[in-house]
C-alpha cells in the first residue's frame, strides 16, 4: 500500500474494461492547451487538466484510483484526497487508491507548493469525483430506464428504489469518464459527510512506524548501485586537478564520473561509495573565489544591491493624518530547509530512456530541466515522485535528481541511487532568502493607524527548475548551463512581497517591493516564502504601535480588521488562550499574539503564545501556544492540526535559533553543530490548535499559514517578557541577553 | 565475514570492520527503518537498539558489534501485529514526513525498557539527541507516554495469562 | 548504620580530631546572627554595579553550583558529591524564606569572607570561602547587588546527606581553624597591573584552585601544591603549573583564546566541568579573561622547547606493533572519521596527539569523553561528539584508550584503565542526570570549516 506505486502503461492498459489513463502525448497536449478563453473556469486543477479520467479511474472490477499531480511531502494530503474521493463517490475510504505525481500517469499540476495541494488538486478531485458519480448515475439511469433523481449511490454501486443494483465496475465503459469536467458540480451536502471532515488515520503512517519501504531513500531496485557526488568547496569553485586513478582502484568502485566541475563516484555498496567519495574529495584541487557578502551586515548588503522597485499597494485618504509616528527595521537571515534526511534520488538509464525516482516537488518542471541538461527530449525522460523526508520548500531534491540522472547516464542499464551527505545538503541546498523590511506608521488621535508604510527588500523566492540552469549538476558540467535570470513572483501570491500587503484596513497605506535580482547566496522557495518575514514584521510592528496607542494588542488588531473570518480566528485564539487586557504574566514570562491570512488568500491563522525568558542566559522558551485556524471546509481535522502544530514548532526553531553562516568564500553552517535547530529541551509544554470548520466552503491551503504568525507571536511575547523589542531574526539567546543587559 | 545478530537472526556480513552498522542494516540486510540523517552522530535518525541500549548506528562500526544483539524497528512488530510503541505512534498519528520517527521510537523503546514509567521530563531528556524537522515533537511525546501505558497493560495482561 | 561501619577508618579518625578541635574552638569561632532585613527594592541598586556583579557571578561560576538541572537559576539544590557525603547547594536568590532575601549586605560579605550564614551557622567549604576571602568589598557589594536583583525563587533547601558527625556544623569551625587562612589578596608590586588583576580573580572569585589544586584528606587545598592538578566531578582538573601535561605548552595567547572561545586548535575543546566555566567566561569582559590568561601563563612557567605544535605532530608515529590491535580497529572505525577529517576545531575532532587527555597521567578524562561525548548546547552553534557509552563495552573502551596512549603520546602506558573506565561509566551516568551542563555556547561559529 505504501510502497512506491509504479503503474506502468502496459499494466494500466491490461486493465480490461477499464479506462485508459495513461497520458498519451495528444491527451497531454489537449489538457495543457485548453481552448482560449472559451469555457468558464473549472474548479481547482480541473482548469488545467479538464478530463475526468485524468483524476479518477474505475476498473471493471470496481477498483478505484485517484490521480494527483501533487507530491506527498509528509503533509498527509494523500489521505485527505482519498477521503474526498471516497466521500464524493460514496465508496468506503479503503476502496480508493491514490497515485501521486508521475509524468507518465498524472496531470501536470506544476509544483506542490504554496499550500496549493488542497486548493488545486483537492478541489479537482472533489469536483471530478462528484461529477463521476453523476455520470455513473446517469449511466445507470439509462440502463435501468429510470430517472436519475430516483437513484442513489452507496458503497460503490448505484441503487434503484426497487433494490436493483449496478456496481460502478459494471457501469463504467471505455470512454465514460473521458469527458471534460463541467464548471459546476453537484457536491454532496456537508451535513451528510461520513468520511470528509473526520479524523481518518493517515495511510502512510503504518509503513513509517514499522520499517516498511516508505521513502525514495528506501528504494532498492534490482542491480542498483550507489553513487556519491563530490561538490566543490564553495560557489563557483573550479576543479583544477583531480587524479582519480587511486580512487578507481578502491574496493567496489565501478566508475568515477567527471564532467567539468561535476565529480562523482559509483560503487557497488553504499559505504564503499562514501569512502571513495572521501578519497576523491581529498584528491580534488579547487580554485575558489572570495565573493560572499558579510554575514553580519545583511541589512546593508541587501539594501545596497540594485533593486527593481514597485509600489504594490497604495491607498490614501488625506482627511486622516497621524500624530505619533514610529519607524522600525526588521531583518531575516538566510535559513536552511534542513531536512532530516539528505536529498536522494534513483535514476535508471536504459534504451535511451531515463527514469528518475525523486522527491521533487514538481515532476513535470524537473523533467523539463533534466531533459534539457541531458539534451534529451522530455518524452524520453520520466520522473516519478516517491516520498522523501520532509522538504519545506525547494531543497536539494531536484539537484540530487539531476545528479542521479547525470551519473546514471554514465552507467547505462544499472539503477543508480544517490544520496547527499549532510554537509552537502547544508552547504548546497538553496536557502530561504535573507530579507529586510522597513516600516513606518503613525497613530491618529483616536488610537488608529492613520498611515502605514511598508518596504521590503528581497530576492526572488523561487529558483525552481524548469530550466536546466537551476540545477547544480547542470551548472557544474563542462558545457555549463547558466542560472536563469530570477523573476519576482507575481502578485497576488507574490514572493518576497508575499503577505507584504496588510489585511488590516488603514486610511493611508503604501507598500513597496524592492526586488533584488543579484543572489549572493543560492536561494529558492522555503515554506511561507516572503510571508514568514513580512508577517513577522507587520505583526511585530502592530504590537509596537499598539504600545504607542496604549491599546491591548488583540483589541488593537480587531480595531483595524474588517474581514469577518479574520476576526473570528483572532477572537477564537484570544479566547482559548485566556487573553485578557492588561493581564500580568508571572515574572520572566510574556504573552504574545499575531495573526495573518496566508497570502491574503489562503487559510487564516491566529496564534497566542506564552514565552519564558531566562534573564541570566537570555534563553527564551515557548511554553504554550494556542492557535485558531480557518482553512475552509476541513477534510481531515487531525491532519490539519498536525500541520499547524508542526508549523508552530518549525517556525519557533527558525525564529529563535536559525541562520546560515558563511565567511567570504564558503558556507560554514554545514551540519547540526553549525546549524542548530530545536531539540526536545525547548519543546513547549503544550500546543492547542482550534479549527474553525467552514462546511461547504472552498479548501484554503494551510501548510504554511502558521509560519509568520508563530514567529511574530513569539517575538511579541519576548518583548512582553523583557520590555525589549528584537527586530533581527533569529531572536537568539545572545541577542536577547544583550537586549536585556543594554 | 562476521556474524551479526539482528532482530534475533544470525547474519553473515561481508563488509569491512569499519563499516558503520547503519550501512550494514540498510545495504546488506535491506532493512529500511534506520535512516541516514547525518552520519555524524548529531541527529538520531539512525538510532537502533544494541543489547538493550539506544545506539547511533551511523557511528557504530561493525567492529564494535561482535557478540551483541541488534534490534531495529522491524524487529519490534509489524503493521498487522504492531508492538506497543508502534501502536502508540499510529494511534497518536505521531508523524509528519516520518523520517525521524524510527529513530525516535527506538530511543523511546530503549528508555521504556529500562524505565517503564518515565516522567515527561525524563522522556524529553532522553530524546534530546534526536532531531525532528517537521515539528512533530508534541505528538512524539504523547506517543511515548501512550506506549508506556500500552506496555503496562500488555505486561499486566501477559502476566495474567501466564498466571503470575 | 551498617554503612557507617564500612566507611573508611581514616575518615572516622579525622572526624574525631576535627570534632575535638572544633568543639574547643567553638567559643572562638562562634558568630552571632545578623538581623534580618526587608528585601531591598531592586531599584535601589545602581545598574552599573549590578552589571559588574553579573560579570563577577559569571567569573565565580556561581550558577554552576547554585542551579540544578531543570531548576531555576541560583535557586540551589544541586547535589555536590564529596568524599564525606552529598551536600546540596543553597538558594541564593532573594527569596526571603528560602533564599537570601533577608540578608543585609554585611551578612552577605561575612558569608563570603568567613563562610558563615546570616543566622551565624557555619557553611560547608564546598562553598569556596577559602578563596572568597580575597574578594574585595567592592566586588562583594556588586555580587550582592546582582543577586538581590534576581527573580526570587521559593526553593527550600534539601537536607545534606552527610555522615555523622560531619553533619554537625560546629565541625566546620574546626576545619576553618585548621585551613581557613582568612588572608586577603595582596598585589605583587613587581608584576604588571594585568598580572595582578588576573591573580586576584584566579585566587579569589574564580577559585580555580578549588579544582586544579590537590586536596588533603580533610578536603582542604594543599597550599604547597598549588595548581598541581586536582579533580572535579570525577574529571581530572589538569595541572596548571609547570608540571602541566599539555603536549603543546600553553602561553598567554593560547590560554586567552581557550578561555574566551572554549577551545584552542593546539589543545582541543573544553568539556566536563570546564565547559561550564568557559561557558560562563564567554559572558565576561575581554579584560578579565586576558588578565586570567596572563597570570596563569606565568604560573605555568616557560614553554618547553620540544612542545610546539609542529614538533608534537611530527612525533606521532604510525601505530606501533605492540599497540592494542582491537583498539586500533576501533579508533580507525569510530574516531578517525572526525579526528582525522582535517576539519578545524571546534567542529572537527582534535588531532589526539595534541590532547592533554591522552598525555595526562590519569586516563579518566579520556574515558569520560569517549563514554559521554560532547552534547549539543541547545539552540547554539556548538561542537557535538557522540558518546559511546552505549555502544562500547568497558573492554572496548579500555582497548581504545590503551591504543590512543601508545599511538599519540610518548608516555608510559596507563595502568588500571579497565577500572577507570568502569568508574567513569558509573560517575558520568550519575553526573549527566544532575548537572545543567554548559548553557552558553563557547564555540566561535565564524571559523571556516571544510565542506
Ligand atoms: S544519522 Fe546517525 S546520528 Fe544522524
Ligand atoms: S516527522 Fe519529519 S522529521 Fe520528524
Amino acid at each position: 500500500m505504501n510502497a512506491p506505486v509504479i503503474l506502468d502503461r502496459r499494466r494500466v492498459l491490461q486493465g480490461g474494461g477499464a479506462l485508459i489513463v495513461s497520458f498519451s502525448l495528444g491527451r497531454a497536449l489537449a489538457q495543457e492547451g485548453s481552448p482560449a478563453g472559451a469555457a468558464p473556469k473549472r474548479p481547482g486543477s480541473l482548469a488545467v487538466a479538464p478530463y475526468l479520467d485524468s483524476w479518477l479511474r474505475i476498473d471493471a472490477d470496481g477498483r478505484i484510483t485517484a490521480f494527483t499531480g501533487k507530491a506527498e511531502l509528509g503533509q498527509g494530503f494523500k489521505t485527505a484526497f482519498q477521503q474526498i474521493a471516497a466521500e464524493q463517490l460514496d465508496v468506503p475510504f479503503e476502496a480508493i487508491h491514490v497515485v501521486t505525481a508521475d509524468t507518465q500517469l498524472t496531470a501536470n499540476e506544476g509544483y506542490t507548493a504554496g499550500s496549493h495541494s488542497m486548493q488545486d488538486s483537492g478541489t479537482a478531485i472533489l469536483n471530478a469525483a462528484a461529477q463521476v458519480r453523476e455520470l455513473l448515475i446517469a449511466q445507470a439511469a439509462g440502463r435501468l430506464g429510470l430517472a436519475a433523481e430516483n437513484l442513489r449511490t452507496e458503497n460503490g454501486a448505484v441503487i434503484a428504489p426497487d433494490g436493483r443494483r449496478l456496481t460502478y465496475g459494471e457501469l463504467v465503459a471505455a470512454d465514460l469518464l473521458h469527458v471534460q469536467a463541467q464548471p459546476q458540480s453537484k457536491l454532496k451536502d456537508p451535513a451528510s459527510f461520513k468520511i470528509m471532515g473526520h479524523a481518518v488515520p493517515r495511510v502512510d503512517i503504518p509503513a513509517k512506524v514499522t520499517g516498511g519501504e516508505a521513502y525514495v531513500q528506501d528504494m532498492r531496485l534490482s542491480g542498483m548501485v550507489h553513487a556519491r557526488v563530490v561538490r566543490p568547496p564553495s560557489y563557483g569553485a573550479q576543479l583544477v586537478e583531480c587524479d582519480s586513478a587511486a580512487v578507481e582502484r578502491l574496493p567496489g568502485v565501478l566508475k568515477v564520473v567527471r564532467d567539468g566541475n561535476f565529480l562523482a563516484v559509483i560503487a557497488n555498496k553504499e559505504f564503499q561509495a562514501i569512502k571513495a567519495m572521501n578519497a576523491l574529495a581529498a584528491a580534488a584541487k579547487w580554485k575558489e573565489s572570495q565573493n560572499l557578502p558579510k554575514q553580519d551586515d545583511l541589512l546593508n548588503v541587501l539594501t545596497g544591491l540594485p533593486s527593481q522597485d514597485s509600489i504594490i499597494f497604495e491607498r490614501s485618504d488625506p482627511s486622516v493624518s497621524g500624530q505619533k509616528t514610529l519607524e522600525a527595521t526588521y531583518t531575516r537571515p538566510y535559513q536552511s530547509h534542513g531536512s532530516i534526511g539528505p536529498s536522494c534520488a534513483v535514476a535508471h538509464f536504459v534504451d535511451d530512456a531515463m527514469t528518475v525516482w525523486t522527491h521533487t516537488q514538481g515532476v513535470y518542471p524537473d523533467r523539463q530541466a533534466i531533459a534539457e541538461m541531458l539534451r534529451m527530449s522530455p518524452a524520453s525522460v520520466r520522473l516519478i515522485h516517491v516520498e522523501g523526508s520532509g522538504c519545506y520548500g525547494h531543497n536539494g531534491a531536484d539537484d540530487v535528481a539531476a545528479d542521479a540522472a547525470l551519473i546514471a547516464r554514465a552507467l547505462p542499464g544499472r539503477p543508480v541511487r544517490v544520496q547527499w551527505m549532510r554537509e552537502q545538503e547544508h552547504a548546497w541546498e538553496p536557502f530561504g532568502p535573507a530579507m529586510v523590511t522597513k516600516l513606518k506608521a503613525s497613530i491618529d488621535g483616536g488610537g488608529r493607524i492613520a498611515d502605514w508604510n511598508f518596504a521590503v527588500w528581497s530576492n526572488t523566492h523561487s529558483m525552481r527548475p524548469g530550466n536546466a540552469g537551476t540545477l547544480l549538476a547542470a551548472q557544474h558540467m563542462a558545457q555549463a548551463f547558466a542560472v536563469p535570470p530570477p523573476k519576482p513572483l507575481p502578485l497576488p501570491e507574490g514572493g518576497g512581497d508575499r503577505n507584504a500587503i496588510p489585511l488590516y484596513t488603514f486610511a493611508n497605506a503604501r507598500v513597496v517591493h524592492h526586488f533584488i535580482a543579484a543572489m549572493p547566496l543560492r536561494i529558492s522557495a522555503m515554506r511561507g516564502l516572503g510571508a514568514y518575514h513580512n508577517v513577522f514584521s507587520i505583526e511585530s510592528f502592530m504590537d509596537e504601535l499598539a504600545g504607542l496607542a496604549g491599546a491591548d494588542p488583540v483589541e488593537f488588531r480587531l480595531r483595524h480588521l474588517e474581514d469577518p473570518r479574520g476576526r473570528d480566528v483572532v477572537e477564537k485564539a484570544a479566547q482559548e488562550f485566556g487573553w485578557k487586557q492588561d493581564r500580568k504574566p508571572p515574572p520572566g514570562r510574556g504573552y504574545g499574539f499575531a495573526f495573518a491570512r496566508y497570502k491574503n488568500l489562503a487559510a487564516y491563522c491566529a496564534i497566542a503564545s506564552e514565552v519564558e525568558v531566562n534573564s541570566e542566559t537570555g534563553r527564551a522558551r515557548l511554553l504554550r501556544a494556542v492557535a485558531a485556524v480557518d482553512s475552509g471546509q476541513v477534510v481531515n481535522p487531525d491532519g490539519l492540526t498536525n500541520q499547524i502544530e508542526g508549523a508552530i514548532m518549525q517556525s519557533m526553531s527558525w525564529t529563535l535559533y536559525e541562520s546560515v553562516s558563511f565567511d567570504d568564500t564558503r558556507i560554514t553552517s554545514i551540519d547540526w553543530q553549525t546549524y542548530p535547530i530545536l531539540r526536545f529541551d525547548a519543546v513547549p509544554d503544550r500546543i492547542d490548535v482550534h479549527i474553525i470548520n467552514r462546511p461547504g466552503q472552498p479548501f484554503l491551503g494551510s501548510g504554511e499559514t502558521g509560519q509568520g504568525p508563530a514567529a511574530a507571536s513569539i517575538a511579541n511575547a519576548i518583548a512582553h517578557a523583557t520590555g525589549k523589542r528584537l527586530r533581527d531574526l533569529p531572536l537568539t539567546r545572545k541577542r536577547i541577553k544583550d537586549a536585556i543587559d543594554a | 565475514m562476521m556474524t551479526l545478530k539482528v532482530n534475533g537472526q544470525d547474519n553473515q556480513i561481508d563488509a569491512d570492520p569499519d563499516t558503520p552498522l547503519l550501512y550494514v542494516l540498510r545495504d546488506d540486510l535491506k532493512l529500511n527503518a534506520a535512516k541516514f540523517g547525518c552520519g555524524l552522530g548529531q541527529c538520531g535518525s539512525c538510532t537502533v537498539i544494541v543489547d538493550g541500549k539506544a545506539v547511533l548506528s551511523c557511528v557504530t562500526p561493525l567492529v564494535l558489534l561482535k557478540g551483541k544483539q541488534v534490534t531495529t524497528l522491524e524487529g519490534l512488530g509489524t503493521v498487522s501485529a504492531p508492538a506497543p510503541i508502534q501502536r502508540a505512534f499510529m494511534e497518536e498519528q505521531a508523524a509528519q514526513c516520518g523520517y525521524c520517527i524510527a529513530g525516535m521510537m527506538m530511543r523511546a523503546q530503549a528508555l521504556l525498557l529500562r524505565n517503564p514509567k518515565p516522567t515527561d521530563a525524563e522522556i524529553r531528556a532522553e530524546l534530546q539527541p534526536n532531531l525532528c524537522r517537521c515539528g512533530t515533537h508534541m505528538r512524539i511525546l504523547r506517543a511515548v507516554h501512550r506506549a508506556a501505558r500500552l506496555m503496562d497493560t500488555a505486561d499486566a495482561s501477559a502476566n495474567a495469562r501466564s498466571g503470575q | 548504620m551498617a554503612g557507617m561501619a564500612r566507611s573508611p577508618r581514616i575518615i572516622a579518625s579525622i572526624v574525631a580530631v576535627a570534632l575535638i578541635v572544633g568543639a574547643a574552638a567553638f567559643a572562638v569561632v562562634w558568630r552571632p546572627a545578623i538581623a534580618a532585613i526587608e528585601r531591598p527594592s531592586p531599584a535601589s541598586f545602581d545598574p552599573a554595579v549590578i552589571k559588574r556583579g553579573r560579570e563577577l557571578a559569571a567569573l565565580g561560576n556561581c550558577n554552576s553550583c547554585h542551579t540544578r538541572q531543570g531548576g531555576q537559576d541560583f535557586a540551589g539544590g544541586l547535589p555536590v558529591p564529596t568524599p564525606f557525603g552529598v551536600i546540596y547547594s543553597s538558594n541564593i536568590t532573594p527569596d526571603p524564606e528560602t533564599g537570601i532575601g533577608q540578608w543585609s549586605e554585611a551578612a552577605f560579605a561575612r558569608a563570603m569572607m568567613t563562610g558563615v550564614d546570616r543566622e551565624g551557622r557555619h557553611l560547608y567549604p564546598t562553598f569556596p570561602y577559602d578563596h572568597f576571602t580575597n574578594v574585595t568589598d567592592e566586588d562583594d557589594r556588586a555580587l550582592y547587588a546582582f543577586l538581590m536583583t534576581r527573580p526570587p525563587v521559593h526553593a527550600p533547601a534539601r537536607p545534606n546527606e552527610l555522615m555523622f558527625p560531619l553533619d554537625q556544623r560546629p565541625v566546620i569551625a574546626g576545619w576553618k581553624l585548621l585551613f581557613l587562612r582568612g588572608e586577603t589578596f595582596r598585589p605583587d608590586p613587581a608584576k604588571s597591573a594585568e598580572w595582578n588583576h588576573g591573580a586576584y580573580l584566579v585566587d579569589g572569585l574564580a577559585h580555580c584552585g578549588s579544582c586544579h589544586t590537590p586536596r588533603n584528606a580533610l578536603g582542604a587545598e594543599r597550599a604547597s601544591a598549588q595548581f598541581a592538578g586536582g579533580e572535579a566531578d570525577n574529571w581530572r582538573a589538569y595541572a596548571l603549573n609547570d608540571r602541566a601535561h599539555a603536549p603543546v605548552s600553553w602561553n598567554a595567547e593560547s590560554l586567552y583564546a581557550y578561555l574566551r572561545n572554549g577551545w584552542h586548535p593546539d589543545h582541543g575543546t573544553a568539556r566536563g566541568p570546564m565547559a561550564e566555566v568557559v561557558s560562563n567566561l564567554s559572558t565576561v569582559s575581554d579584560r578579565d579573561v586576558r588578565a586570567i590568561a596572563i597570570y596563569m601563563a606565568d604560573i605555568s612557567g616557560a614553554p618547553k622547547p620540544e612542545s610546539d605544535r609542529g614538533a608534537v605532530l611530527a612525533q606521532v608515529e604510525p601505530a606501533s606493533a605492540q599497540a592494542d590491535a582491537a583498539g586500533a580497529a576501533i579508533y580507525a572505525a569510530a574516531c578517525a572519521s572526525c579526528h582525522e577529517s582535517g576539519r578545524p576545531l571546534p567542529y572537527g575532532g582534535v588531532n589526539l596527539a595534541l590532547s592533554t587527555a591522552v598525555t595526562s597521567p590519569d586516563p579518566r578524562n579520556l574515558a569520560n569523553t569517549v563514554l559521554s561525548g560532547v552534547a549539543a548546547v541547545a539552540g547554539e552553534r556548538s561542537p557535538i561528539m557522540p558518546g559511546f557509552a552505549d555502544s562500547m563495552t568497558d573492554a572496548q573502551v579500555t582497548s581504545l584508550l590503551n591504543y590512543l596512549r601508545a599511538r599519540f603520546s610518548k608516555e608510559q602506558p596507563w595502568t588500571g584503565v579497565e577500572k577507570t573506565v568502569a568508574d567513569a561509566r558509573r560517575s558520568q551516568t550519575a553526573l549527566l542526570q544532575s548537572s545543567v551542563g554548559p548553557r552558553n555556547a563557547p564555540a566561535d561559529p565564524s571559523q571556516r570549516d571544510q565542506p
